[in-house]
């Protein structure tokens, strides 16, 4: 139950509360380039999702026992190299950001192989926003999040992939909204000055502030999946002093 | 393109006319992430100059060795190596700043700008040009983020550079430094510079424009 109630709120927190494009601006490219019809809004989003699912798996697992302060491979390597005697703390995390780059690289290959082969209508409407995938920053920054999480010791593989997915949907979901938006803003006698850009951002600005309400829904949900014993267990490890700022967390404790 | 701009071109036209911000719409991930004040917007503009210059100068030295079906992994492969430095001496030199700008030194590998300045410029002259090039669009750069973060931190906490510059009783618009404020204000920017633009070309030609206004509005450019 504790588990999964983490998952919960990560995953609500990546879909809603810290929307990846309108909290953390990342993706804004494909955000503003590939907005303009719903379909293609949607295979993005998805495209999206999918490589950004791929590459958190593979930086997760090279960063747990690659990558991270005292990882397992390379202190091996290391201890077969130097002997017995030598000091077994190896750290690689210099390398994080060469390697995540090459990861996303490689998946984006091999998504644009796959959707080549099995959608190729589908292929065609994306042109180059394919490609470009890769240097959606959306990706590299789900990358990042699982790095800073693994390091501290806080995310297993399902926390990881939770947030991936869920950011990934979060992402699809704010783009599809904004393709929606701009459907109708087609039709609509916008002042000239804002053609084009200027006005898709202020269209932005308006469903983030919209998603702005969703800030708190973490703690509610908390409460209520873990229910009232859950509730009474924290007052009593905290006293009567500060309940409420124990109640009001919305991040999820770190398990050990 | 026959001829290849000049240096001086290069350098002159990163900074206004082909502002990467404003212009082409490049790196808006930082633009908008980071501009909430001052402080982290300049240091995020001195990061990201810091890695384009020695990914173009580096591109350019290396330009007849580049496999064209190769070229973007070596671009990104250059850049996330620059920007692991700038990362690490940021952490070394300004920890607090480090942590405040937190994933958005990394997010400086995937930034437009960079690999379409190598693609556009390094990867076809030589470094003087690259070099020019680099520090052009940098100040164009600068410009961007300064005038966004320049909006947003004076309406937003009423200083600049974390100097107060409004009076007390004059009210903190807070939505400007939280992520809506962000949107708002590049995109009201971005409409002033179109509007700019729009009337410098209407007092180029005004009696061409003008007719084309009045005849038919369906047919201006879709920008």
């Amino acid at each position: 139950m504790e588990l999964f109630a983490d998952l919960l709120l990560i995953a609500v927190g990546a879909a809603l509360i810290n929307n990846f494009v309108l909290t953390y601006f990342v993706g804004i490219c494909p955000f503003l380039g590939v907005s303009r019809r719903l379909d293609m809004a949607l295979g993005m989003g998805f495209a999206v999702t999918f490589v950004i699912s791929v590459a958190a798996l593979l930086s997760w697992t090279l960063t747990e026992f690659v990558l991270r302060p005292g990882a397992p491979l390379p202190s091996m390597v290391w201890r077969a190299v130097a002997g017995e005697s030598a000091d077994g703390a190896m750290d690689l995390s210099i390398l994080s950001y060469i390697v995540y780059i090459f990861v996303i690289a490689s998946s984006v290959q091999f998504v644009e192989l796959y959707v080549r082969k099995f959608f190729p209508a589908l292929y065609k409407s994306f042109g180059v926003f394919l490609p470009l995938i890769t240097t959606n920053c959306a990706i590299l920054f789900g990358c990042l999040e699982v790095m800073k999480h693994v390091h501290s010791r806080e995310w297993g593989l399902a926390e990881s992939m939770t947030m991936a997915i869920f950011g990934g949907l979060g992402f699809t979901l704010a783009i599809v909204l904004m393709a929606g938006i701009r459907e109708e803003l087609d039709l609509s006698d916008v002042p000239r000055a804002f053609r084009g850009a200027a006005i898709t951002m202020v269209t932005a600005c308006i469903l983030a502030l919209a998603f702005m309400g969703f800030t708190g829904v973490g703690a509610n949900v908390r409460d209520a999946l873990l229910g009232a014993e859950a509730v009474e267990a924290v007052i009593e490890d905290a006293g009567p002093g500060d309940t409420a700022k124990s109640l009001g967390t919305t991040e999820p404790r770190p398990r050990d | 393109m026959t001829t290849s701009p000049t240096a001086l071109e290069r350098f002159l036209n990163g900074i206004l006319p082909e502002n990467p911000v404003y212009r082409q719409l490049l790196g808006m991930c930082p633009t908008l992430a980071v501009t909430a004040a001052m402080k982290p917007a300049l240091t995020m503009v001195a990061a990201t100059a810091f890695v384009l210059i020695c990914a173009n100068l580096v591109t350019s030295v290396i330009r007849s060795f580049l496999k064209p079906h190769l070229r973007i992994l070596v671009f990104t492969l250059t850049i996330a190596t620059f920007v692991t430095i700038a990362d690490r001496l940021l952490a070394a030199f300004a920890y607090p700043m480090s942590q405040q700008l937190g994933p958005y030194v990394p997010l400086i590998i995937v930034n437009c700008m960079i690999i379409c300045r190598c693609e556009v410029c390094a990867s076809k002259q030589g470094p003087l040009t690259a070099l020019a090039d680099a520090a052009g669009n940098s100040l164009g750069f600068l410009l961007a983020l300064g005038s966004v973060a320049t909006v947003r931190e004076i309406l937003g906490m009423g200083s600049w550079f974390g100097l107060p510059v409004l009076p007390e009783a004059f009210p903190r618009f807070v939505l400007m430094v939280m992520p809506p404020g962000a949107f708002l204000t590049l995109g009201v920017l971005l409409a002033a510079t179109t509007a700019f633009q729009q009337l410098r070309d209407r007092r180029r030609t005004p009696a061409e424009e003008a007719g084309a206004d009045s005849a038919s509005p369906e047919l201006e450019r879709a920008s």
